[in-house]
C-alpha cells in the first residue's frame, strides 16, 4: 500500500484474529495469537468498523462526521494505526 | 482492633492479582514424538492419571470467567486425547481464543476440518528442522517431517492461521535462514526461532543442545534479515538462549501475574517447567477452584510481584520489568528458586552460565531421548 493511502481498500482482521468485548476487564480487546491488544479508545472506535467490506475511505468518512473533526486529520490517524495493526499481523488490506 | 479492619481490607484488595490473560492446557504428556529437549517435566504423567473431559470443560468454564481471554491446547501431543474436539468447541463457545499447539503428525485432512468446524483460532505447528533427516533424529520418529509438511498445507488451505514453531539447537542453528525461507513457502503468518529453554528434558541435554556464541550470532543475523524482509507479512519471534544473555527473560511476564498452565493431571503451575521445584504442594482443579488458586494459593503467592527478591533484584529499576528472571532456571543452576536468575549478569551466580557455554564448543554427547521413564 503507497502512502496516498488508497481509500478504495477494504481492511479486515486477519484470520486467527479476534476483536471483542471482555466483560472482565470491562474493556475491547483484540486477540491474535500470542498476540493481545487493549486498544485505546480511538483504535476501539476504528476497530469497530474494520469488517473487510467497509473501505478505508468509508471509514475515515464514517468518524469524520461522527467527531466532526477535520477529515485530513482522521486520514492520516487511521491509516497509521491501521498500519501499525497490519504491521503486528493483525489487519490485512 | 476494630479500628484496623477497613486499612486492612484495603490492602488485601490491592494484593488481588489482575486477571490472567492466558491459560496453556498440558491435555496429556502422550506423544508420538521424543525430543530430547522437551518442556514436560521429567516424571511424566501417564494416561490413567488424566483429567476426564467433564473435568477439562469446568476448567475452561472457570477460567472465562476468572478472565482468561487465550487458551493454548497443549501436552505432549494434545491430538492423542479423543476429545480435543469437544474441549475446542467448548472454549470458543465462551469466546476464548482457541490455539493448538501440535507436532501434527497425527493432523489430516478429517481431523483438521473437525478443529476448524469447532471454532479453532490458530495452530501451531512445530518442526524439529528443515531437512526430514535431521528433523526425524531430533524427534526419533521416522516419516515425522514429511507429515508435519503436509499438515501445514493443510491448515494453510483451510484459511486458519498458522505458525510455524522451531527449536533451535547446535543441530539446526545453522539452517535459521532456510527456516524462515519455509515459513515463508509455507504461507505462516508467523514462525517462532525459539532456542531451547535449558530445564527438564533440555538441561538434561544441554552439553549436546547449546549452540556456540558465533552460531548464535549467525542466527541473530538472519533473524534481522528476515524480519526486515518479510515486514507486514510474517512476524518473526525469536528467543535467544539465557546462556548468552545480559538481562534475564522477563518469565512468563513474572510469576503468577499473566498466566497459569494446567498439567495433565490437573495440576495448576504458573509455568510449565515449574514443576521441576522442590518444596511445592501444587493446587489442582480437581479440589480447588481456579479463581482460589489464582487470587489465594501459597505457590502463586511465592514468587510473585517484588517482596520476595532478594538483592540485586530488590534494590533495580529492573525488577517490575523482568521480575527477577525464571524461577525455574534459578533453581536448575543454583539449587535456591529464590534466587536471582543467573542469566543476570548482576547475578553473583552468573558465572555458571559461562562455563556452560564452553561446553558448547566441545564435541556433543549423545541425546537422551524423551520417553516416559528414560531419565535415569
Ligand atoms: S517437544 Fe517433542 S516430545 Fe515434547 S511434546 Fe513436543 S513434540 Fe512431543
Ligand atoms: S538484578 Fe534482578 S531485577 Fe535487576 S536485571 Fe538482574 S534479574 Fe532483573
Amino acid at each position: 500500500m503507497s502512502d496516498a493511502a488508497d481509500e478504495s481498500v477494504a481492511p479486515a482482521l486477519r484470520r486467527g484474529v479476534k476483536f471483542r468485548f471482555d466483560t472482565v476487564r470491562d474493556a475491547w480487546v483484540l486477540l491474535g495469537p500470542e498476540r493481545l491488544f487493549v486498544p485505546d479508545e480511538t483504535a476501539v472506535e476504528v476497530l469497530r468498523l474494520v469488517d473487510g467490506a467497509r473501505t478505508l475511505g468509508a471509514i475515515i468518512d464514517d468518524l469524520a462526521a461522527r467527531f466532526g473533526a477535520p477529515r485530513d486529520t482522521i486520514a492520516a490517524d487511521v491509516t497509521a494505526l491501521l498500519h501499525d495493526l497490519a504491521g503486528k499481523g493483525a489487519v490485512t488490506f | 482492633m476494630p479500628d484496623d479492619l477497613p486499612a486492612r481490607r484495603e490492602v488485601t484488595d490491592a494484593m488481588r492479582p489482575e486477571p490472567p490473560l492466558g491459560m496453556l492446557l498440558e491435555l496429556t504428556h502422550r506423544c508420538p514424538l521424543q525430543c530430547p529437549y522437551c518442556s514436560n517435566p521429567l516424571a511424566l504423567e501417564r494416561a490413567s492419571d488424566e483429567l476426564p473431559t467433564e473435568a477439562w470443560q469446568d476448567v475452561l468454564d472457570q477460567a472465562a470467567r476468572l478472565g482468561v481471554l487465550q487458551v493454548h491446547f497443549s501436552g505432549g501431543e494434545p491430538m492423542a486425547r479423543r476429545d480435543l474436539v469437544p474441549l475446542v468447541r467448548h472454549a470458543a463457545g465462551l469466546g476464548l481464543y482457541t490455539n493448538l499447539i501440535t507436532s501434527a503428525v497425527l493432523l489430516d485432512a478429517p481431523a483438521l476440518a473437525a478443529l476448524s468446524d469447532a471454532g479453532l483460532d490458530h495452530v501451531q505447528i512445530s518442526f524439529q528442522d528443515v531437512d526430514e533427516a535431521g528433523a526425524d533424529r531430533i524427534g526419533n520418529y521416522a516419516g515425522g517431517h514429511a507429515k508435519k509438511l503436509a499438515a501445514a498445507r493443510l491448515v494453510r488451505e483451510s484459511g486458519l492461521a498458522l505458525t510455524l514453531n522451531f527449536v533451535v539447537h547446535r543441530h539446526n542453528i545453522a539452517r535459521v535462514p532456510q527456516m524462515i525461507a519455509l515459513g515463508e513457502a509455507l504461507g505462516a503468518g508467523r514462525i517462532e526461532i525459539a532456542n531451547v529453554q535449558y530445564y527438564g528434558w533440555g538441561l538434561r541435554n544441554r552439553a549436546a543442545l547449546l549452540p556456540t556464541r558465533a552460531e548464535l550470532d549467525a542466527a541473530t543475523e538472519a533473524v534481522f534479515a528476515g524480519r526486515e524482509r518479510l515486514a507486514g507479512r510474517m512476524v518473526i519471534d525469536y528467543v535467544i538462549p539465557d546462556y548468552y544473555a545480559i538481562e534475564p527473560k522477563g518469565c512468563m511476564g513474572g510469576w503468577g501475574r499473566r498466566f497459569l498452565n494446567v498439567s495433565p493431571a490437573g495440576r495448576v503451575l504458573p509455568c510449565h517447567a515449574a514443576e521441576t521445584l522442590p518444596g511445592f504442594d501444587w493446587p489442582s482443579v480437581r479440589t480447588t477452584q481456579l479463581a482460589e488458586i489464582w487470587n489465594r494459593s501459597e505457590p502463586f503467592a511465592r514468587y510473585r510481584g517484588t517482596a520476595w527478591m532478594p538483592e540485586p533484584c530488590r534494590s533495580c529499576d529492573r525488577r517490575e520489568i523482568d521480575w527477577g528472571g525464571c524461577r525455574c532456571q534459578a533453581f536448575a543452576l543454583t539449587g535456591d528458586a529464590g534466587r536471582t536468575d543467573p542469566a543476570c549478569a548482576l547475578s553473583p551466580d552468573h558465572a555458571v552460565m559461562a562455563e556452560a557455554a564452553r561446553e558448547a564448543e566441545a564435541p556433543p554427547p549423545p541425546f537422551v531421548y524423551r520417553r516416559i521413564g528414560s531419565n535415569l
